[in-house]
């Protein structure tokens, strides 16, 4: 009964969303102002409609209605409550059903803006959304809907089918299979909503920028209504992405925390594109100039994002994460295909009309800097879009399906990412317009020298001898250096000149000018995150053994000893074997481990938790490999070193403070940056 | 790349803006070149990795196969892991149309007229390894026809989705 309800209101939804797309066209192009709000009010009504169908589906999750395929696929009677409704997006369907519901939640937040200013985008701001939102909803309703239910046929066969087939009557279900155990962990259960939230809001600023390209309004103003929304879609994708990573250290039991997984790859690529864009569109604001180049950037985000939620889904590609497989790949390939073509004509159409204002001259000057970050940006874009499609390529010319790993990404985009650094390290300090090696030179000795004895002569005094890793952590002590000595300069100058004291003038000036001041905050989480990433890439050291109880493993400074292993079942479902390890750091306790084996009795599935002790020095990660059944006598243990992986997660936490300070709303936000102030310093405004 | 569409025509100082994109575009190119070159792994059936046989001896594979669970073995003391692995097709089409990557494994496990390979691997059993799942591993071919593997990847595609749950009750 109440899956009919959901399914109708999908229905319901989709003609909606067709009629509004009509509507806003229709509008436009009679010039019949109350059709185009006509559109907005179909859009407005698009997030509460599909809010029914999502609470429809939760609602049937969470009270067990297992005669529905994807309820019995994603739950069971033993899971807690908060595991059925985030098994919502556990599955293929429903999934898609989220999708669209955040979609729809920002095409409605949209159309609630004010629009006095720029009533002529809104139409076409109105038509890309509501087409992207269709998309999704026409592959939920014809391929993969999550209402569809189990029947039993006459002769007893199952049919799985929305309505019910001839003869056949509901089957009932005691039970479901359960959501997949590694699906089972609180950073799963947010990583997947921070990822999506960050792919549908940046359709947000595509939406815009497209409706800029049709109107021929070619000036900034799609760029400035849409910096929060892409500095939001950027927060969001940011956060899933460290969160997945968090998530694999966790759970996925291998003593890592990324490994260039195709589908991760898919979440990394619009972040790149993302992350040009943020910086690029900053040049067009100051500068007038890469007008096309902005547009260029937020259509491949674009579709990235479609490309990105097409590689999860699909199953085009092996993957752990593709956890669910289907057929609807040709779909995706021709949505994308078809947006993409449409989006680059369009461009083609404005082309002269986004002509620069002014030319590059300075090879040092901020701008081209910039110019060069994007360009390491989209380097690293196709490495990894190379090393994702390579397996295909290569099937297509030479009948041979040839696969890159993780060495080609780590070997490919180290240099790039080393480049990143650097200019996050030059860039702050070099003046828009003009620039020369002298300059620049007297702007950046002081941090330099402070980077040398910092990131140089303290690793070496610490016994680092690796060239890489030294270039590392010197790269991430000048990026520290020039970003702490702006704020240093920035406080300064304002207690000068207001006579506040130095943390108030600090506060103020942050305050005052957001966006910069939080990109620089960034800039110190990425380099907080370098820090860890060249501990665990580069000294990462391991070891297994089994032992017996009582015996002992060694491991760097750290010696384990098995004490004892312990089996439970639990509550929810699990047998679960425990082991408690004694861990001492030269020769001096420092405490306990416990690293288990959780085996699911539904979905006949171990998991394996690691036993952590994490300290910002470095993680003793022990995994529990295998015991002897029968006396528990011995037991194997894989044990990890990670170096200075905390640095890591903190990094991430910076990181994602410093773009809520960016995207924080100023008291009028579409003024407050123009009016920035300028300062005598180079380098002063952003 | 595209840089030569964010260059300005006029600009007098544009030709050593073109030189530098240039030489970055060179070095992206040598690096993606050189890197492929160095980790490229070939995708292999088991069916294509015994007509080949001699020729791809040493190469770094990828072989992808159904685990046959009867044969998995494990010796916990000194973590030596070997088990065979099934012919499945390598195509996803081809997968698709026998009926879903499930039933293929299922199949391919319960064929004794299938090629099969034995793959040993050092290591920890990884949880997923049991009967009918589907297994990528990279390693190499030894001479003795065993694959040696350095890394497992292993997919259980029947729980989630495809399957039907058959304890239903009347």
């Amino acid at each position: 009964m109440l899956a009919n309800f959901g399914f109708g209101a999908l229905l319901i939804t989709l003609l909606i969303s067709l009629y509004g797309i009509g509507a806003a066209i229709y509008g436009v192009r009679r010039n019949q102002p109350a059709w185009v709000e006509s559109a907005r009010l179909a859009m407005l009504l698009t997030f509460p409609l599909i809010s029914v169908v999502a609470l429809s589906l939760i609602v049937l999750l969470v009270s067990g209605h297992y005669e529905l395929e994807f309820v019995s696929s994603v739950t069971s009677n033993s899971m807690p409550i908060y595991l059925r409704i985030t098994a919502l997006w556990g599955g293929q369907a429903g999934s898609l059903v989220f999708w669209s519901w955040l979609m729809s939640a920002f095409a409605t937040a949209v159309t609630l803006r004010r629009w006095d200013r720029d009533r002529e985008f809104l139409p076409w701001v109105i038509v890309v959304s509501l087409i992207t939102l269709a998309f999704f909803l026409i592959l939920t309703i014809f391929f993969e809907n999550p209402f569809e239910r189990i029947w039993r046929a006459p002769n007893g066969q199952f049919i799985v089918a929305m309505f019910q087939p001839a003869g056949a009557s509901l089957a009932m279900m005691r039970d479901g299979q359960g959501l997949n155990p590694l699906l089972r962990h609180p950073g799963m259960i947010i990583h997947p909503p921070m990822l999506y939230l960050g792919f549908v809001s940046f359709v947000i600023p595509y939406a815009f920028a497209i409706a800029a390209l049709i109107t021929g309004r070619t000036d900034d103003r799609w760029i400035r209504i849409t910096r929060r929304w892409a500095l939001v879609a950027w927060l969001f994708l940011s956060l899933g992405l460290i969160l997945g990573g968090r998530w694999a250290y966790d759970v996925l039991g291998w003593g890592g925390y990324w490994g260039w997984d195709p589908v991760e790859i898919a979440a990394f690529m619009p972040w790149l594109t993302g992350t040009a864009f943020l910086h690029s569109v900053m040049i067009q604001e100051k500068r007038g100039m890469l007008k096309h180049w902005n547009m260029v950037l937020i259509i491949l985000t674009y579709c990235l994002v479609i490309f990105g939620t097409f590689l999860t889904r699909s199953g085009v590609l092996s993957s752990v994460h593709a956890f669910a497989q289907s057929a609807i790949g040709p779909m995706f390939f021709g949505f994308i295909g078809l947006t993409f073509i449409a989006s680059l004509y369009l461009l083609m159409q404005r082309w002269d009309s986004l002509k620069a204002d002014t030319h590059m001259t300075s090879m040092l000057s901020r701008e081209a800097l910039f110019l060069l970050n994007n360009l390491l940006f989209m380097s690293i874009l196709v490495v990894c879009f190379w090393g994702v499609m390579f397996p295909l390529i290569s099937e297509l010319f030479t009948n041979q399906k040839v696969t890159v790993g993780p060495p080609f990404y780590e070997r490919a985009t180290a240099p790039l990412f080393a480049g990143l650094l650097l200019l996050m390290g030059v860039a702050p300090l070099s003046a828009w317009r003009h620039s020369t090696a002298k300059t620049l030179g007297r702007a950046i000795w002081k941090p330099f020298i402070f980077s040398l004895l910092v990131g140089v002569l303290l690793p070496l005094a610490l016994g680092v001898r690796h060239w890489a890793a030294l270039l590392g952590f010197w790269l991430s002590a000048f990026v520290a250096s020039v970003t702490l000595y702006e704020f240093w300069r920035g406080a300064l100058a304002r207690r000068r000149k207001s006579g506040e004291n130095l943390a108030l003038a600090l506060w103020r000036l942050a305050g005052r000018n957001r966006r910069r001041y939080g990109g620089y905050v960034i800039h110190l989480g990425v380099v907080l995150m370098a820090i860890g990433i060249i501990g665990i890439e580069m000294f990462q050291t391991e070891t297994q053994g089994t032992i017996p109880r009582g015996g002992s493993l060694s491991l760097r400074d750290y010696t384990v000893t098995y004490q004892s292993l312990a089996m439970f079942d639990t509550p929810d479902g699990r047998n679960v074997a425990r082991a408690v390890l004694s861990v001492e750091k030269n020769g001096q306790y420092v405490g306990e481990l416990h690293p288990r084996r959780d085996y699911y009795f539904e979905s006949q599935q171990p998991m394996t938790i690691p036993g952590v002790r994490s300290t910002m020095e470095d993680d003793l990660y022990v995994l529990l490999v295998d015991w002897m059944p029968v006396s528990s006598q011995g037991a194997t243990f894989k044990i990890y070193h990670n170096p200075l992986v905390n640095w890591l997660w903190l990094g991430g936490l910076v990181f994602i403070l410093g773009t809520l300070i960016a995207a924080w709303p100023e008291k009028d936000p579409e003024e407050a940056v123009e009016r920035a102030p300028r300062s005598a310093y180079a380098g002063a405004q952003v | 790349m595209e840089q030569t569409a964010m260059m300005e025509k006029s600009s007098p100082g544009r030709m050593k803006f073109v030189i530098g994109g240039l030489l970055i575009v060179a070095a992206v190119i040598y690096l993606i070149v050189s890197s492929t070159q160095a980790s490229a792994q070939y995708f292999l059936t088991v069916d294509e990795l015994i007509t080949k046989g001699e020729s791809v001896k040493g190469r770094d594979l990828r072989i992808s196969g159904a685990v046959i669970g009867d044969s998995i073995q494990y010796d916990p003391q000194t973590l030596t892991l070997s088990f065979t692995i099934a012919a499945i097709p390598g195509d996803n089409k081809e997968i698709e149309a026998q009926g879903g990557l499930a039933e293929v494994l299922k199949q391919a496990v319960n064929d004794p007229n299938r090629a099969r390979l034995v793959v040993s691997y050092n290591g920890p059993k990884p949880d997923l390894l049991r009967n009918e799942a589907q297994a990528i591993i990279t390693g190499e071919l030894g001479d003795d026809g065993v694959f040696y593997a350095n890394e497992l990847l292993l997919k259980c595609p029947t729980k989630y989705e495809e399957a039907v749950p058959d304890q239903a009750g009347t």
